[in-house]
């Protein structure tokens, strides 16, 4: 068990900067970034993290937060009074309250671009595989339905489907340049038109996004906006055919109501790699055969991983050196 | 087309089946024939049969061709003509029809789909979601598809669509062809194992003939190798299976995306417990959209062949 003091004078040329790691930190993480920073680890201390705050962290600069769970917030932030950056290995920061970071001047970073990549390609795997029903045609040939019953019934094109993408991000770029190769007319709602994207059409609110879409992609950010932007109405809008990709987070649909609208055929089918309370999934959608599920797994890659580990690395160091950080959360 | 016979060898799309009823043919249904009495059944209603519609199982073989003297076109429900002797076609002077184009969307879009399924542990990833197993901050690292090298067995239509929509992927492209194309974005290999030598992803995208049949043998299976992914959209014959199921039962090969069998709708039971592979039946152009187009082309084909108007896509 490790015993870390935090000394009052200025550190050795040699001694690494000391990084806060408040979770369980796995053994890749901990490879790559304990060369460059000495982890302090709360979850290695006998003490409870109050206790081992005020012990062991009063002189804390930078806080590594890993997983998006949990809150980070202005109890937190007022147990570590010299902390000065929050890095982030997630691209999403709805547990970390950035508003009570800026107003004491604790700088937060994501995962910048590094994420989006692959949270694009998961999001294309995800609606080619509802709608063409990938995943059930692989279930039928596995139980032998295709011996015994025959051919599997028609899925729905994918090629020249309206797509309507919630949050025009990087993520949602990266989508709406994958499916324009599909042949999908590509539309969006942001919180401004994006004049980089002449070619895509801007629709002021989701509901008339949804109302000219066979398709909705959510790949914004969760914040008290966005919380359940989608609704029975934007769905309702969407109707009988239309399909919902979800690579955000849970909290941008309200989840019962997406339960009760796909029971219903409000809705034609859905792509969930994120739920409200995960790791709990709606029971009901574990039974419906026009969903694909996955659990969060939209950028589990080695090469995000590495990206964006990296990434936190140049920004702690760039803060340790007091330059400015590279991926700086906009609040 | 009225009192047309036509033999239809496979369960038909609905409204195909209406559609030719409706204009008057009169409907032979092969498929409803147990298979040891199919050539009885051509041979007792050969006096009636002017046209088959066919598909990728059950075209027009030598044998049936022999035993339908009136036969005078062959409107394939498929863009794949290798269930049907064109050759004997030729010979008789028997009109052949495909249905090229319609299909080449969603055959590419299954394509990239199976690719992306394949690495991202799609299929896998809902059963684990569904099965209540989740637990909180674990997770499963799979492999990024965006920026690796694509290789497609044939640059035709459905290779181009596939081409085009990896590129949105940032994924160089690679191809072999019978002769190098005018794509000097692609970079051409003169052989199967080249090609397999150098990308990450290799999709089989030709037409299958004598020279494509085991195009994929242990070879070119043993040059994807480890971290290697096969997409085979085109026919179960252009694969060597037995080499493919133990390549990856083995770990010889990182993975497979299957929409076609060597004797559909039979499929290796052995590639049954592995998640590295996806398994479709046959749906690469299975959707409503593209089913009722292709339905389309055959009815527009045979009626111009016995309004004695030119075929809209003949072959032969």
């Amino acid at each position: 068990m490790a015993t870390t003091t935090c000394t009052t004078n200025t550190p050795k040329i040699e001694e690494k900067p000391k990084v806060l790691v408040l979770q369980r930190i796995n053994a890749y993480f901990e490879g790559v970034l304990s060369p460059h920073f000495d982890l302090i680890k709360a979850d290695e201390s006998s003490l409870p993290i109050p206790a081992f705050l005020s012990t062991h962290c009063r002189h804390i600069r930078a806080l590594l937060v890993m997983a998006p769970i949990g809150t980070f917030g202005s109890s937190l932030l007022d147990q570590l009074p010299s902390l000065g950056l929050i890095a982030c290995t997630s691209a999403g920061v709805n547990h970390i309250d950035v508003d009570a970071c800026r107003k004491r001047s604790v700088a937060v970073t994501n995962a910048g671009e590094m994420f989006t990549p692959d949270a694009a390609d998961h999001t294309v795997g995800l609606l080619v595989d509802v709608l063409r029903r990938v995943v059930m045609a692989d279930r039928y040939v596995r139980n032998g339905s295709w011996m015994l019953i025959g051919d599997y019934p028609l899925g729905s094109k994918v090629s020249g489907k309206r797509v309507g993408i919630v949050g025009l991000g990087s993520i949602g770029s990266h989508v709406a340049k994958r499916l324009t190769a599909f042949g999908c007319p590509i539309s969006y709602f942001s919180r401004a038109p994006k004049p980089n994207y002449p070619s895509y059409t801007y629709f002021p609110n989701v509901l008339d996004l949804a109302r000219e879409s066979d398709v909705l992609i959510l790949s914004c950010a969760l914040t008290d906006e966005t919380r359940n932007i989608i609704n029975r109405d934007v769905m309702i809008a969407l109707g009988k055919d239309g399909v919902i990709i979800n690579v955000g987070r849970g909290a941008l649909i309200d989840e019962p109501e997406l339960v009760r609208c796909l029971k219903e055929g409000v809705i034609g089918g859905a792509g969930l790699d994120v739920f409200v309370n995960e790791p709990e999934v709606p029971e009901e959608l574990t039974h419906m055969e026009n969903v694909v599920l996955s659990d969060h797994r939209a950028v589990t890659t080695p090469e995000s991983f590495k990206n964006v580990l990296e990434l936190a690395i140049a920004n702690l160091d760039a803060f340790f050196s007091g330059k400015p950080v590279l991926s700086p959360v906009s609040c | 087309m009225d009192k047309i016979g036509v033999l239809v060898t496979h369960k038909p799309l609905p409204y195909l089946e209406q559609e030719l009823t409706r204009r008057g043919c009169r409907l032979f249904r092969l498929w409803e024939s147990p298979e040891s009495r199919r050539l009885e059944f051509c041979r007792e209603n050969s006096s009636e049969i002017r046209a088959i519609v066919g598909n990728s199982n059950f075209g027009a073989d030598a044998a049936t061709i022999d035993a339908l003297p009136k036969l005078e076109i062959v409107a394939s429900f498929s863009v794949g003509l290798d269930k049907v002797d064109l050759p004997k076609c030729k010979e008789r002077g028997i009109r052949v029809t495909n249905t090229p184009d319609v299909l080449t969307d969603d055959v590419a879009d299954l394509a990239i789909g199976l690719t992306i399924s394949v690495m991202r542990r799609i299929p896998s990833a809902d059963k684990y979601a569904r099965s209540g197993a989740w637990k909180k901050g674990e997770y499963t690292l799979t492999t990024r598809f965006s920026g690796k090298r694509v290789g497609i067995l044939g640059l035709g239509r459905i290779g181009l669509a596939i081409a085009k929509r990896a590129e949105a992927f940032d994924c160089p492209i690679s191809y072999y062809s019978r002769s190098e194309k005018p794509h000097p974005n692609y970079t051409y290999y003169s052989t199967p194992i080249d090609l397999a030598s150098n990308c990450d992803i290799l999709v089989v995208a030709c037409a299958l003939t004598e020279e494509t049949r085991h195009i994929v043998n242990r070879a070119v299976i043993d040059a994807l190798g480890t971290k290697g992914v096969l997409i085979n959209i085109g026919r179960g014959p252009h694969v060597d299976e037995p080499e493919l199921v133990a390549a990856l039962v083995e770990g010889r090969l990182g993975g497979a995306g299957l929409d076609v069998f060597e004797n559909e709708p039979h499929v290796p039971e052995e590639l049954f417990a592995l998640d590295n592979v996806v398994l479709v039946p046959h749906v690469a152009s299975a959707t409503i959209e593209t089913r009722t187009a292709m339905a389309d082309l055959v009815l527009g084909n045979l009626e111009a062949h016995f309004l004695k108007k030119p075929l809209l896509t003949a072959v032969v």
